[in-house]
């Protein structure tokens, strides 16, 4: 083999490698997703979804869980979007280059790279005990508030730039002031990119399980939360405990549990990439 | 009109701020508690005992048998995300038709996507039974599982963070390379990935800092015995499983052992901070060459 034939061999090799490991990753999703499919799907109906959790884990269901979860981001959206698509506005929009608004940036970026688990001991300092929340609904929604504004800040200020500059004249040029220009300029024109942020963001939320855990949800969770201050469970929680028992029949129930969570995640991320594309072809 | 505009602005600037409320609250926690656990335990105790057993009897706080699991399982991470993730990388790069490559990049992206108690069930159910297959004396709870699991989660930080790199060089230059007579192969790691290797390593270190901090994979299958070893076949526990550990219990406020997690999730915080400010560093660098 001369050189050409070598180097084109090798050019070969490596294509082929490429294409076997981008197939890896697919491959082992669909082992992931075959396996859970396998021993959960059965498991699945009305009784699963509308059951309190129980020791017999052929009773046992996910009703506390689902509606603990619910709660949970209904109260996310609340505290998050405000406060994230705000501080994105003000970064894109009122900023000015100084000193405090580079210390939000690098701030910023690096609380993106914090892991899930030390905003849980945040929680634990801050609400659990500080403000004496306990491990409540209400101090596990807030710590995930905290923890999903970096992905909303960033969503929006992309969305923000993305804007074009033609627009924002003419609003100005029209004696629009620069709240009324954000207000009926801006944010329409960008709704579709933070849109697809925030719903990202509350899918990354609601696979969270660590910093819930070091706050305070439980394993184990008999009754329908009543008020905000209750102590709660959710799903990846109760997969979480049920993963962790021995009998055959909780893992089960933690696959069952498992294709609940991965169709809310898939659908979200569906409808995330949906507004995507839809707001991008708007742009052009 | 003007005092409105001026409110909505100082609304807008706290929500700002609230982000820096968060690095400050999340600096005052962990010292604040850190503190109070180096009152009872000494540092030097903490850096250099090789035994951490704060929930037995008999106690010792060496950190070290937490952090040698915590970088054991993120080593066996990187070790199967970085050449996988790297190849899909330049793949798509360079050799992917776009079309393929429009279909390809959401299928991956959804690998990052699923919630991680999900990979922590597919590895204990799943790849460690699979691997016991090959080697039967793997125990039921491993770094290796765990590590080999994470590494697939993070293949899709490390491809796409990759690929952008590859995609920011000028193509003058890979062109430049073709027309020398240089192969695909050649081109690719001759002048791409030496031309990106700024953005390859932020995306190395980004992917080292989520494996660190990753925290149900190994606290589902990488089991609670923390021990100094290197062997990826028996369980070991990083920092993130055993503030999980003391989490599912009830450890009194004020106890050492509440104490424990605050000091080991300041360990943890260092450990990110400091790979995440060396790749925010070479971000910045790397930006001004192309700019």
């Amino acid at each position: 083999m001369n050189n050409l034939q070598k180097n084109r061999f090798i050019d070969q090799v490596f294509k082929i490698l490429g294409i076997l490991f981008t197939m890896l990753g697919i491959f082992i999703l669909g082992v992931l997703i075959y396996n859970i499919l396998k021993v959960g799907v059965t498991r699945i109906n009305w009784d699963f979804l509308t059951s309190l959790p129980s020791r017999r884990p052929e009773k046992a269901g996910i009703y506390t869980a689902i509606i603990g979860t619910l709660d949970l981001m209904l109260l996310t959206i609340i505290f998050a979007i405000p406060v994230g698509v705000g501080a994105g506005i003000y970064l894109e929009e009122y900023a000015k280059k100084s000193k405090f608004s580079s210390l939000l940036e690098i701030n910023i970026s690096n609380l993106a790279g914090v892991p899930s688990i030390i905003y849980g001991l945040l929680g634990l300092g801050i609400f659990v005990r500080f403000f004496g929340l306990g491990g409540s609904i209400l101090s596990g929604s807030l710590t995930l508030s905290l923890l999903i504004l970096p992905i909303i800040i960033v969503a929006t200020r992309e969305a923000i730039k993305a804007v074009p500059h033609s627009l924002k004249e003419a609003s100005y040029g029209l004696g629009a002031s620069k709240w009324q220009t954000i207000k009926n300029v801006v944010l329409p024109s960008s709704f579709g990119g933070i849109l697809t942020g925030i719903i990202l963001s509350l899918s990354r939320a609601i696979g969270e399980t660590a910093p819930l855990i070091v706050v305070g949800a439980m394993a184990y969770v008999p009754f329908v939360p009543h008020s905000v201050f209750d102590t709660f469970s959710v799903l990846p929680m109760q997969i979480f405990s049920w993963t962790t028992r021995p009998q055959q029949g909780f893992a089960i129930a933690a696959s069952a549990a498992i294709i609940i969570l991965l169709i809310i995640t898939f659908v979200m991320n569906g409808i995330a990439v949906y507004f995507r594309n839809k707001w991008q072809k708007k742009l052009k | 009109m003007k005092i409105k505009e001026k409110i909505i602005e100082l609304v807008l600037k706290f929500f700002a701020s609230i982000t820096i409320l968060t690095t400050v609250g999340i600096i005052v926690v962990l010292l604040f508690e850190s503190i109070a656990f180096f009152k009872s335990v000494s540092i030097l105790d903490f850096l250099t005992d090789t035994q951490w057993t704060p929930l037995y009897s008999e106690k010792h706080f060496g950190i070290l048998a937490l952090v040698s699991g915590t970088f054991l399982t993120a080593a066996i991470a990187i070790a199967v995300a970085l050449p996988i993730g790297l190849t899909i990388a330049i793949y798509l790069n360079m050799y992917a038709p776009k079309s393929f490559r429009k279909v390809l990049k959401p299928f991956l992206e959804i690998l990052a996507a699923i919630p991680t108690v999900v990979y922590g069930f597919f590895a204990l159910t799943i790849v460690t039974p699979f691997l016991q297959t090959i080697y039967p004396d793997l125990e039921t709870f491993n770094s290796l599982s765990a590590g080999i699991v994470m590494g697939i989660m993070i293949i899709p930080f490390i491809s796409s963070l990759s690929e952008d790199a590859l995609h920011a060089v000028p193509k003058s230059l890979k062109l430049a390379s073709f027309g020398m007579g240089a192969t695909r192969f050649q081109t690719a790691f001759k002048v791409m990935v030496p031309a990106a290797s700024s953005g390859i390593i932020v995306s190395i270190i980004l992917a080292i800092s989520r494996a660190i901090g990753e925290t149900m994979i190994v606290a589902i299958a990488a089991g609670q015995q923390p021990q100094l070893t290197l062997d990826p076949t028996v369980p070991v526990q990083t920092i993130t499983s055993y503030i999980v550990q003391v989490s599912m219990g009830d450890a009194p406020q004020g106890s050492i052992e509440y104490k424990t997690i605050f000091a080991a999730g300041l360990t943890l915080f260092l450990f990110t901070f400091i790979l995440n400010s060396i790749s925010f560093y070479i971000k910045k660098k790397y930006q001004e060459k192309y700019e």
